[in-house]
């Protein structure tokens, strides 16, 4: 199929509607606008459904009523917005019910600005809301990504059942690139066991997260447990950059991978043996990856546009093995890749003299 | 001999009901019931339970439901409905539901016109967590959260959610009924039942405030709790048709 230039918000609108979303829920939030404003045009064109709700909370919960009845359905927000989306998601996994969540970031807390940071990662992987779950968290870094993994969540969150997030920030929002779209795609919007159609010659069935019995609950916790466990075993993702022969690994996932491998290209000439480990799914986390390449590596360089939380992870799953440093830029401010080489490069050759090499 | 009455095909069999005695819940539900059973619509009807004590409406009626969060019930409605217009749907919520925490998805849901029905349980307490103070306590009344009873000047006066609806242009259809004698059950039903018949018709939203009794939160015996239905709640949310635009 030809290339397209595309604003990433609008690729993952396109994206979506390509992987068969049949309705989107939206409210207007900076700097996800492109997307409801696409959806707003082309969902009326594909003849779906599209309303821009009173808020993100009504957004979501029209999310959950769409996806009980079993059709594909996305909603977007950026980082304030995606908080008030925390209950809607909760109900969603404990009613097991699919959906495809966007989360353009911004600066934060509270209403923070609209530059693009990468604040809300705890909130995207630890499950956000209450109750003791997780959420599937993709990371795209550049538009094509938006397009494969947007097409790529409406799968997983059928497959699992459970909502699916994708994780970008303002820039990857904002920024244009030339896209291509798959020639085809898998059958979709195959009946589904549990959706509510009206009960036609059945008893009437129902969808509910309301366990009373505790022993019923931890049961239900349970399996959704082990749901976690199979998606941790078979859906991990990531990337690499020149890791082969590298000493240090910078880890970085989106917008601050894009920078990251600016920086590895530029301290590579000069001889500085950098690779980058990219992790696609936030969760689940690379974490076996990491920790099998700290059998060659040793030193691991973190960079992130907060203050500190991927690092968390990254520890994790290095449990003790191998040294972690951590560069930040919260806020909203965006690194070069000139300025983050320079501190690659600088605890580079810190290194080398500690280990002397 | 002639079956004058039959349980509600609509109702699971050989399970009763959770509520308290004299609870108006159960009397909405085998009415629900009753009303699909009549109109035949049971293998169209999807219905939304709210949080509250109503949330196992599943348990018992026979039908395809999905649970709402807490005041969520026309957003989710909304969501079902616009997929499936050709499907019935129906949202069920309580005063603190629909007119406190889900003040906003009622409006909007209400003035896009979304073509679903709406049973507003209005008993004037939260029943389930145990008779707090609702948007829709009456000056005066005692609850837990106004043990000297609701005064307006710290609690805000009653909200009386038809008056509120009426000015909505999407809104085509608002009455209010009770379920305290066997004459006001029978209007509900036939509210239900218009309620239904407008949105198969596709004419848009409709709402039906039920004045329903709590004698267990009022503290009140089954006999006058259904009183208080009469001689106090109706004067404050008179009965009958609010606002009928299907003419």
């Amino acid at each position: 199929m030809a290339k397209r230039l595309m604003r990433g918000n609008e690729a993952i609108g396109e994206a979506a509607i390509f992987a068969g979303c049949r309705c989107y829920f939206g409210y207007p939030i900076t700097p996800q606008n492109e997307l409801i404003e696409y959806m707003a045009k082309r969902m009326p064109e594909e003849g779906r459904v599209f309303i821009q709700s009173e808020s993100e909370l009504s957004a979501i919960n029209m999310v959950l009523g769409a996806s009980a009845v079993g059709v594909r359905v996305m909603t977007s927000s950026s980082s304030p917005g995606f908080s008030l989306k925390q209950e809607g998601i909760s109900f969603l996994v404990g009613q097991e019910l699919p959906a495809v969540i966007v989360n353009i970031m911004r600066g934060g807390p509270g209403l923070g600005n609209i530059a693009p940071a990468q604040s809300d990662y705890f909130q995207a992987t630890r499950g956000g809301g209450h109750g003791d779950y997780r959420t599937i968290v993709l990371a795209p870094s550049s538009v094509q990504e938006m397009v494969d993994l947007t097409i790529e969540a409406f799968r997983l969150a059928d497959l699992y059942r459970n909502p699916v997030i994708i994780l970008g920030d303002g820039m990857l929002g904002q920024m244009m690139e030339p896209v291509t779209f798959p020639e085809r795609i898998e059958k979709i919007d195959s009946p589904k066991e549990y959706a509510l159609t009206g009960a036609r010659g059945r008893p009437g069935r129902f969808i509910r997260s309301l366990i009373l019995d505790p022993k019923e609950m931890e049961e239900h916790n349970w399996k959704l447990f082990r749901k976690y466990q199979g998606i941790e075993k078979n859906e991990v993702r990531y990337k690499t950059f020149r890791l082969e022969d590298a000493n240090l690994a910078v880890v970085a996932y989106g917008t601050a991978a894009r920078i990251a491998k600016g920086a590895i290209k530029r301290v590579r000439e000069e001889g500085l043996k950098v690779g980058l480990i990219q992790p696609i799914t936030l969760w689940p986390f690379p974490s076996q990856f990491i920790r099998k390449c700290s059998r060659n590596i040793k030193d691991f360089f973190v960079f992130e546009m907060n203050t500190g939380q991927m690092v968390e992870d990254v520890k994790l799953a290095l449990e003790g093995e191998g040294r972690v440093h951590f560069h930040g830029r919260p806020g909203g401010t965006v690194a070069t890749p000139l300025e983050l080489s320079r501190i690659v490069a600088r605890y580079y050759y810190q290194v080398k003299k500690e280990r002397g090499r | 001999m002639k079956k004058v009455y039959a349980r509600p095909k609509s109702l699971r069999k050989g399970v009763s009901f959770h509520y308290c005695p004299a609870c108006g819940h159960s009397i909405i539900h085998k009415l629900i019931a009753q009303v699909i059973d009549e109109m035949g619509i049971r293998e169209k009807v999807i219905g939304v339970p709210p949080a509250g004590c109503a949330v196992l409406a599943y348990n018992y009626l026979d039908i395809d439901m999905v649970e709402a969060p807490h005041g969520r019930g026309a957003a989710v409605a909304t969501g079902i409905k616009r997929v499936l217009p050709q499907n019935l749907v129906f949202s069920y919520q309580g005063d603190g539901d629909l007119a406190a925490i889900g003040t906003a998805e009622t409006i909007h849901a209400a003035n896009r016109g979304e073509n679903i029905s709406t049973f507003f349980i209005n008993n004037a307490v939260y029943g389930m967590t145990g008779g707090q103070m609702a948007p829709t306590t009456l000056l005066g009344q005692k609850t837990s959260t106004s043990p000297s009873g609701r005064e307006a000047k710290r609690d805000g006066y009653p909200i009386d959610v038809c008056e509120l609806l009426a000015s909505l242009k999407g809104v085509v259809y608002l009455e209010r009924t009770a379920v305290n004698s066997p004459a006001n059950i029978l209007k509900t039903k036939k509210a239900i039942t218009r309620s239904f018949q407008i949105q198969r018709e596709n004419k848009g939203f409709s709402l039906i405030d039920i004045l329903s009794p709590c004698p267990t939160n009022w503290k009140m015996n089954p006999v006058e709790a259904c009183r208080w239905i009469d001689e106090v709640m109706v004067k404050a949310y008179p009965l009958g048709v609010i606002k009928d635009l299907t003419k």
